[in-house]
């Protein structure tokens, strides 16, 4: 065996590789696609899951998802964009710094059934919120900001250092560069971050199960009042979010058409979460083409 | 000498305006930051306090715990309760690893590929793909395995289906995009001039790639695969709905196991907090949190294994 044909034949592997890896793509999204889309109609959307008979929907489930996906992101935001200025704009090379990074470095690689432990125990426990969609966000901000950070702080880190000397040049003080010049120029890539956080919140359920909960009051859209446990906009109500539905009716629920309320909730997360990441992938390309001036 | 006028820079603008608005700057970010480590702190103090009530509260011996029988609600008469978590831990690492080993010379195969191979062809096709197996939700991989490989497993390998060979198969998936794209950044982070030194040597491009670039590219793929491998053991959702949580020891890729991530899941909310059962759980949550600190410092060792030679 020749150098040379060992080459084709190694060649042919790496693109064998290749397509096994997309034909496993094609196969997972095809596969979600096609049995989901038979289940998917209005009323699947829109109406109520059931306990023990055949034909629930996911309505409130889909509303729980986005409800809580807001009530985590006014939470983790702001937090994961100061912390991020800190560490790009102000931090200098000393313990508390070191420390900081440790911490995100550990709360990234934290599985997130390990929060959601946390979460059971400080949040639901001690903190007396219950299952709640609050203890849910909590949880989720834990297991956002390290990403939040990293992002935010890279997103400073590409803005020209120009940029930051004209506006200072110009009398400006630091704060004042850093929150009309310095973060709008990194705008993009902060929303890039958002969304990409956004996709892993509305895919999370390990965390959840011990925090939101597993199950949903009957919701009314009418009441306003927002201490009322109906009251859709009421934080602090346990809410089941439709990744978490999907294991429910899998492991605990007793409804005899699992498989069709499975492929319905799967197809509907799928498509949410993919379009979360298409959105994120096209702004990062237009961040990148505004920064490099094309 | 950019840096040394920014910093002037920096400091005139502070003397311009006396302190006085960076109070806002520093009251503002500091606390966001801090608030991380106090994040850290409170998970590892709870969790540890929880974790060793076992221990503690119901003053468990250290060899019922470290044994493989979990009869954790067996009367006195019978034995007493026991609660060895060691088919739980075994279970575990036997899943995780097995995975890693399947999806490693994928996911470096994939890398290769996409750097070397076929950079367009890669860069269009394979980096989305990638994405997009990284983006599907973890609940999703594990219907997908509970209603495609389990029913597969069942009619043509036999048993019940719910097995360790479903929980490998849709663990290496779901940690492919993981080893890939840490192993992509290390390939391309290489410089050219080992490209073109092997092949001014008159290396062919397998000769380069298995000679110079992948040796050249260790430290990067090691860490992918680390990372990989911690986030294969940390995964709870999709490996306990394939893998059929029986407290087997993990002898046979057809017996269904049970894992600490799908044991924790299964029974945490149907235990009496405070009971033998429910702190064992806890126990378990607090290998968890060790073993991932475990990896911590795995990755950091690799990383200097790396830099030192």
């Amino acid at each position: 065996m020749t150098a040379h044909f060992k080459d084709r034949l190694a060649t042919l592997a790496f693109w064998l590789a290749a397509g096994v890896v997309v034909a496993v793509l094609a196969f997972l999204l095809g596969y979600i696609m096609l049995h989901g889309l038979k289940v998917i109609d209005w009323k699947f959307l829109t109406s109520e899951p059931e306990t023990i008979r055949a034909g629930g929907g996911i309505g409130p489930n889909i509303f729980n998802s986005f409800y809580l996906l807001f009530l985590s992101l006014i939470i983790v935001a702001p937090l994961g964009v100061l912390a991020g200025i800190y560490l790009s704009e102000y931090a200098r090379e000393n313990a508390l710094t070191r420390s900081i990074r440790l911490s995100i470095e550990t709360l990234a690689s934290l599985p997130s059934i390990v929060v959601g432990l946390f979460g059971l125990l400080l949040f639901v426990t001690t903190l007396g919120l219950g299952y709640s969609l609050l203890a849910g966000a909590l949880a989720l901000t834990i297991i956002n900001l390290p990403l939040m950070v990293r992002i935010t702080e890279e997103a400073l880190r590409a803005v020209p250092h120009d940029l930051r000397e004209a506006s200072l040049s110009l009398g400006a003080t630091k704060w004042q560069t850093i929150c009309r010049v310095v973060l709008p120029s990194a705008l993009p890539g902060l929303l890039t971050g958002i969304i990409l956080a956004s996709g892993r919140i509305l895919g999370e359920a390990a965390a959840l199960i011990f925090t939101a909960g597993l199950t949903t009051p009957r919701l009314d859209f009418s009441q306003w009042d927002i201490t009322s446990p109906t009251c859709p906009w009421n934080p602090l109500r346990p809410g089941e979010t439709l990744a978490v539905h999907i294991w429910k009716v899998n492991s605990e629920a007793l409804i005899p058409d699992v498989r069709r309320v499975a492929d319905g909730s799967s197809a509907v997360l799928v498509i949410i979460v993919l379009l979360f990441n298409f959105l994120a992938r096209w702004l990062a390309r237009r961040a990148s083409l505004r920064l490099t001036g094309q | 000498m950019q840096k040394f006028t920014e910093r002037r820079l920096w400091a005139i603008g502070r003397l311009r305006s006396g302190l006085r608005r960076e109070i806002w700057g520093y009251s503002l970010t500091v606390p966001a930051a801090a608030l991380t480590i106090l994040a850290t702190i409170a998970i590892i103090a709870f969790l540890t306090w929880k974790g060793l009530s076992l221990f503690l509260v119901h003053k468990v011996p250290l060899s019922n715990v470290f044994s493989t029988a979990w009869h954790p609600e067996r009367p006195a008469a019978e034995g007493g309760p026991q609660v060895g978590i060691l088919n739980f831990f075994y279970g575990s690492v036997v899943v995780s690893v097995l995975a890693t080993l399947l999806s490693t010379p994928f996911g470096v195969a994939v890398a290769v590929f996409i750097s070397e191979i076929a950079p367009k062809v890669g860069q269009r096709v394979l980096q989305p793909v990638i994405e997009l197996l990284a983006g599907i939700p973890s609940v999703v991989y594990g219907w997908i395995g509970l209603s495609v490989l389990v029913p597969f497993i069942r009619n043509h390998l036999g048993g019940t289906g719910f097995s360790l060979l479903a929980g490998v198969l849709v663990l290496s998936v779901m940690i492919l995009p993981t080893i890939t794209s840490v192993a992509t950044d290390s390939l391309r982070s290489l410089s050219h001039i080992l490209r073109e030194t092997a092949y001014a040597l008159g290396a062919t491009r397998w000769q380069m790639i298995r000679l110079v670039l992948l040796p050249a590219a260790r430290t990067g793929i090691l860490t992918g695969v680390v990372l990989a491998l911690a986030r294969a053991f940390g995964e709870a959702l999709a490996v306990q709905m394939v893998i059929g949580n029986i407290p087997n020891t993990p002898t046979s890729l057809l017996i269904p196991i049970i894992t600490l991530t799908s044991g924790i899941t299964m029974y945490m909310g149907n235990t009496v907090q405070g009971s033998l059962w429910n702190d064992a759980l806890w126990f378990m949550g607090l290998i968890l949190l060790v073993t991932s600190f475990f990896f911590i410092i795995l990755v950091r060792y690799v990383g200097k294994w790396g830099v030192a030679k």
